[in-house]
């Protein structure tokens, strides 16, 4: 309807019909939208690395040669989540390496509970940015960890620090959070 | 659907209003005017509500110490005030605000779509029953904050997650139909010669709000089902030990967030920009440029989310990003707050209540928007993070700001709505006792923030223990000050001075055209608008 015309009932109805259309297409859209924020979120923090997320998976063995230049300070850390009641902590708090050199520390659990639990052991890394920087060639958080009543473990870390990791890092810490996943594995 | 209500009113037209009698009226009503109505009284219920939760809150903090009430209630009054204040007062009051005066300012006979209308307030009372209900549970009411960060939501919620969630959903949908009335009835309603640049501000700024919240709400509406299915389904979208993110909550949340500050205090810039001019006799000073402002404004809105996380640990050149697009806001916001005092410069004011209620707003909003510009720098929001100051902050501006504008228009348009003019003595007494209690009330919370008292907490150290009276004093003031503005409401619709048609001589708007009380039936015929 243009503005000088008239409005009469007919094109009123129909001009209505459509706005209305094109409105909950929008209000669809956007439901749609805040879904898709959840995958677009983690492909932008895949990418750059924001949340310190560091990969799932285990990186290949290094070959890109060991910068003996620097030193990088790597510290640990863990804690348990809320209702795991775990014993869980690093055998060493801190070790220095140089870029590109492969390192084993271990990590020491155990179920201090009288029933089998399983944990999952999620990783974080402060700086973010250097996240994307540390390879795990092989890590008990890539898998949950089962232990039986009073068990206990010794859980090995292999990593080593790209060679490309920016200058002006020299201190990773490497965050642990344990969780208890019990319930969801046996469903 | 608009076509059967154009007949209808032209039918009717010729005899009397032909309304039902008793409830069977409200709730069968399609009328704009009705409507209006209900949720305007709905909004005034849930703001007693809502206060009364924040008296709760206030008696409690009024020495420190615990004394009244468990941490835990403590938080779900918080939550719930929180909750109420936002979806059941501001929200509501502008959509009553817009039901009633939209199709009276485009000179449209009623809204696009009657019965949806009907429909979107209906189920608003069963979305708060729902929420409030969780307070009789054995759980408790949500105790998570407004804001419901997961994890507090999901794995440590007290139980009351699910009542939250299909509230917010009810709501949402509410929202989400009021708002697509809206944008309905000004693109296809509007009488001939009603160019959109001839629009009153008021209509244009619930245009843009009402984009906002159908952009907005359906994002909210996604968040909560996350929310719902992570606590009750197993699923790990906010939960770390299944691979999801709770930052990532966060900035879904603010998504929704921000623009929904706006969508409150946009409709107040309409109000506030309809009875400036009114009552300093003299145009809106810049109206296209207040157009473009709100229109930027709400633009601005949806790239500023990340502003309420900057202690989250976020990356420099983010933390810049969004400073800077915040700061940025202050540019168009800055724009109407001068054409507000260039429209009152050198005009011939004259202070009845409505301008009084719109002259308090400029300074007191000025006032909020000031402490938001300091918020928005981050370094100093390190230090200002979740204290005192914060609540300060968003209380001038939608106290001091949304709800102030609430009562300036009604004020403004009572007499329009009832046919009777109000007491002027009993509302100047509303006014000025709102006044000076809401400053005592919220001034102080600036300096114990800036003293690092924290928020959402029930006990302080004793050093706040003296500013905390004197707020409390203030809240029980500003609490007790609104029963004034019930008494002069209620004696208003009971009679008084006949209301000319148009009772205040420098108001423009067809809304003035007719007659006092608005007929049942209002523009059959379009008006013509030169």
């Amino acid at each position: 309807m243009s503005i000088e015309q008239q409005p009469t009932p007919e094109n009123n109805k129909v001009n209505t019909a459509n706005t209305v259309k094109k409105l909950v297409l929008v209000v669809f859209a956007m439901f749609g939208f805040g879904f898709a924020l959840v995958p677009l979120y983690d492909v932008f923090c895949d990418i750059t690395g924001l949340n310190g997320k560091t990969s799932t998976t285990a990186a290949n063995v290094n070959e890109a040669g060991i910068d003996e230049s620097r030193t990088i300070t790597v510290q640990f850390i863990s804690r348990t989540a809320k209702g795991i009641p775990w014993q869980f902590e690093p055998m060493v708090n801190e070790i220095k390496v140089h870029p590109g050199e492969m390192k084993l520390v271990k990590f020491y659990a155990k179920n201090e509970s009288p029933n089998a639990i399983v944990g999952q052991a999620v990783p974080s890394v402060s700086p973010g940015q250097a996240a994307v920087y540390f390879q795990k060639i092989e890590c008990f958080c890539f898998n949950s960890q089962p232990l039986k009543a009073q068990e206990d473990v010794e859980m090995a870390l292999q990593f080593y620090v790209d060679t490309e990791l920016p200058e002006e890092v020299t201190t990773i810490t490497l965050s642990y959070t344990l969780y208890d996943i019990t319930s969801s594995v046996e469903t | 659907m608009t076509t059967e209500a154009i007949h209808d009113s032209h039918e009717h037209d010729d005899h009397h209003d032909h309304k039902m009698t008793g409830i069977k009226r409200w709730l069968y009503t399609t009328n704009h005017k009705d409507i209006g109505t209900l949720y305007l009284w709905f909004a005034f219920i849930m703001l007693l509500v809502g206060g009364a939760l924040a008296m709760g809150i206030r008696a409690e903090l009024f020495q420190p110490g615990l004394q009244l009430m468990e941490p835990d209630f403590f938080n779900q009054l918080t939550t719930v005030h929180g909750l109420i204040m936002v979806f059941g007062a501001i929200m509501p009051a502008f959509t009553g605000f817009a039901n009633w005066m939209i199709p009276m300012m485009i000179g449209a006979p009623d809204m696009a779509l009657p019965r949806m209308n009907n429909w979107s307030f209906w189920i608003l009372p069963f979305a708060f029953a729902i929420l409030l209900s969780s307070f009789f549970m054995d759980s408790g009411a949500p105790n998570f904050g407004w804001t419901f960060y997961a994890p507090l939501s999901s794995t440590y919620s007290n139980g009351s997650t699910a009542f939250f969630v299909f509230a917010v959903h009810i709501m949402g949908v509410s929202s989400i139909m009021g708002a697509i009335n809206v944008i309905v009835t000004i693109m296809n309603m509007r009488a001939p010669g009603m160019t959109y640049m001839k629009m009153p501000l008021f209509v244009w700024t619930f245009f843009i709000t009402a984009y906002l919240l159908i952009a907005v709400m359906p994002v909210l509406a996604g968040v909560v089902t996350m929310l719902l299915t992570d606590t009750y389904f197993g699923t790990s979208f906010f939960d770390a030990a299944g691979g999801g993110d709770p930052v990532m909550f966060q900035h879904i949340f603010w998504f929704f967030g921000h623009p929904e500050v706006y969508i409150m205090i946009l409709p107040a810039f309409g109000i506030v920009s309809t009875i400036i001019p009114a009552f300093a006799r003299k145009r809106l000073f810049g109206y296209s440029s207040m157009v473009y402002a709100t229109a930027s404004i709400a633009f601005l809105s949806f790239i500023v989310w990340a502003h309420h996380m900057f202690t989250t640990g976020m990356p420099l050149f983010g933390e810049l990003f969004f400073m800077y697009c915040t700061m940025l806001i202050a540019v168009p916001t800055g724009v109407k707050v001068f054409n507000w005092v260039a429209t009152m410069w050198r005009g011939s004011m004259s202070f009845e209540v409505p301008m009084l209620f719109s002259i308090a707003f400029v300074i007191l909003f000025t006032i909020g928007g000031f402490s938001g510009l300091m918020l928005a720098m981050t370094p100093i929001d390190f230090q200002y993070h979740d204290t005192y100051f914060v609540v300060a902050h968003f209380h001038y501006v939608l106290v001091t700001g949304s709800l102030f504008s609430i009562f300036a228009g009604t004020y403004y348009w009572l007499p329009k709505w009832t046919g009777n003019m109000y007491s002027d003595k009993l509302s100047k007494a509303h006014f000025w006792c709102s006044l000076i209690s809401v400053n005592l009330l919220f001034f102080p919370m600036h300096f114990l923030g800036l003293a690092g008292m924290p928020r959402r907490i029930p006990d302080y150290a004793l050093q706040f223990a003296d500013f905390n009276m004197w707020v409390s004093i203030g809240g029980f003031a500003f609490g007790l000050s609104q029963l004034i503005f019930l008494a002069v409401v209620i004696k208003c619709i009971k009679g008084g001075e006949k209301a000319e048609a148009k009772p205040w001589d420098g108001a423009e708007g067809l809304e003035w055209t007719v007659p006092s009380p608005a007929p049942y039936h209002t523009f059959e015929t379009p008006p013509k608008i030169d």
